[in-house]
């Protein structure tokens, strides 16, 4: 019994070890075509790229819209119900306007992300990888990697922060809206006191999350991707774990983040 | 043996492979001619789908050494092994081609990414080898819309684009009509002849080995059974082979120990 449970512990280190330095092996190559693939004749397209950063990026701009501003009233309902306990309604501003900027900005777009785009990336890979697809390009010369998980992660890149910024934005006017009114502040002056009150800093450190999340869903999604075996159920299992996976990394990542 | 290397495009030797504890291949020598069509045939589970993934180089060799037209696998580095890729071609089994891609992006996919050729040539090039496989016009089809005949012609298609030297193609029959698959057969010899390339064909179709094969190999339980002209391996007085060529059920022989020990043992 001892030794069974010794051996799946084993067993299941050595793995987890495994996958992890296959994600940073994926990282390194992945920035190495990003960035010396065009010098020795083993570019990444500009137009895979652009493919990705629509399908990342743009097409989530609706849902990333529709959420922040929900997460940016519920906010201003909070808070004001929190603060006006103990009289101290005026510092509802900055208290919205940091938490979303530091937090709830880049948070709801990851996970959002996490589930669009780091399932699809696993979806996607995953059923290459079962079609032989993965194999066929390895043996034409084309680095899988590079076709594959390359434009994903700089189309991610760069569209993780620009999200997060339009996340921060939506959801401070969603706040406004609520929070203006109660606080008899009309919806300009509401958002020029926050603008007032925002420190770059406070900006940065959630684009510097984002950017750490963009990393860690892509990898996830790529990785799971290309290590799926055993057919559709395979795929579907893959896509589970990649959704699952991603939310669990950038949420300690974040944790990790507000300790420092 | 200077002259045999120069004429020697494949040379393998002592190759092992294991799947867990499994033993796929055991010690398996083999080599191809340039110029000569080569048919691997073995039942299911003879390992001859485990050689050619090490042919194509999709394995590295635990044991024993691959060389490919004079580049040894297991020490080719990631540029000689680019360079050898650019040299062969392989058709697999379900075609594998993108599902994202059209047709003609598809055949076009090994030019654009090897090659600095212009859209035009990419795309006349593309088309020409359409051509040879009888689907001109089908170009703007997407994967999903292909027969199955249709997609292993475009993946042959896409397998000869580069014009490689070395053409690997896998089942080219599994799963085809008599008619589609005769045709098929037709345009692989019409390739050898007009392309001049060596042709490694994988299957477990005994007509279509018979009418391509220069020389045919047959594997077994990842043995080398018999490697000869079509004459000699009809004429092989190796029992399996002969069961093979005869679609005779094999007499499987159960040796009570190891019976035993498959029922009972525990999974690791």
């Amino acid at each position: 019994m001892v030794s069974a449970a010794l051996d799946r512990l084993g067993r299941r280190t050595v793995s987890t070890v495994a996958g992890f330095g296959y994600g940073a092996m994926v990282l390194v190559e992945s920035l190495f075509f990003l960035v010396f693939g065009r010098a020795r004749g083993q570019r990444v397209r500009w137009s895979a790229i652009a493919e990705q950063m629509r399908v990342v990026g743009i097409d989530a701009i609706p849902i990333v819209c529709l959420l922040s501003l929900t997460v940016g009233v519920m906010l201003a309902i909070q808070f004001i119900a929190a603060l006006r306990e103990f009289g101290a309604e005026t510092g509802v501003i900055i208290a919205i306007a940091k938490s979303i900027t530091r937090e709830f900005g880049v948070l709801i777009t990851g996970i959002l992300i996490a589930g669009r785009s780091g399932s699809a990336f696993a979806a996607r890979i995953g059923s290459m990888n079962v079609s032989q697809e993965v194999d066929a390009l390895a043996v034409m010369g084309v680095d899988p990697v590079r076709y594959l998980a390359a434009p994903a992660l700089a189309a991610m890149l760069v569209m993780m922060p620009c999200l997060t910024l339009l996340a921060d934005v939506v959801a401070i006017v969603g706040s406004g809206l609520y929070a203006g009114p109660m606080l008899d502040m009309s919806l300009y002056n509401y958002l020029q006191q926050t603008l007032e009150l925002i420190k770059p800093r406070d900006l940065l450190e959630g684009l510097g999350k984002s950017v750490v999340f963009a990393v860690l869903i892509t990898l996830v999604g790529v990785c799971t991707g290309f290590s799926v075996q055993g057919g559709a159920e395979g795929v579907g299992r893959a896509t589970t774990r990649a959704v699952v996976w991603s939310i669990t990394a950038i949420i300690l990542a974040d944790m990790a983040f507000s300790f420092s | 043996m200077a002259a045999t290397t120069a004429d020697t495009v494949i040379e393998v030797q002592g190759l092992e492979a294991w799947y867990g504890r499994r033993r796929i291949l055991k010690g398996v020598d083999f080599s191809v001619r340039r110029g000569e069509i080569r048919v691997i045939m073995g039942g299911s589970g003879s390992g001859k789908s485990t050689l050619l993934r090490h042919l194509i180089g999709l394995n590295r060799p635990l044991a024993g050494t691959v060389n490919m037209l004079g580049i040894d696998l297991a020490h080719a580095g990631t540029e000689e092994l680019l360079q050898l890729r650019r040299q062969i071609g392989v058709s697999f089994q379900g075609g594998a081609l993108i599902t994202s891609l059209d047709v003609e992006d598809n055949v076009s996919l090994p030019l654009r990414e090897h090659t600095q050729l212009d859209e035009n040539t990419v795309r006349i090039m593309a088309r020409l080898k359409l051509e040879i496989v009888n689907l001109g016009g089908f170009q703007n089809l997407m994967p999903s819309q292909l027969s199955g005949g249709m997609i292993k012609r475009a993946a042959l298609a896409r397998a000869i684009v580069m014009d490689p030297k070395l053409l690997f193609f896998d089942e080219p029959s599994a799963g085809l009509d008599p008619v589609v698959s005769a045709e098929l057969d037709e345009l692989i010899l019409k390739l050898r002849d007009a392309l001049r390339m060596t042709i490694v064909v994988v299957t477990h179709e005994l007509e279509s080995a018979f009418r391509i094969a220069d020389t045919i190999t047959v594997l077994d339980h990842g043995d080398i059974l018999v490697t000869g002209t079509v004459a000699e391996v009809r004429n092989s007085q190796n029992e399996r082979v002969q069961d093979l060529l005869h679609r005779r059920p094999r007499d499987l022989v159960v040796d009570p120990d190891e019976y035993l020990k498959r029922l009972t043992e525990e999974d690791d």
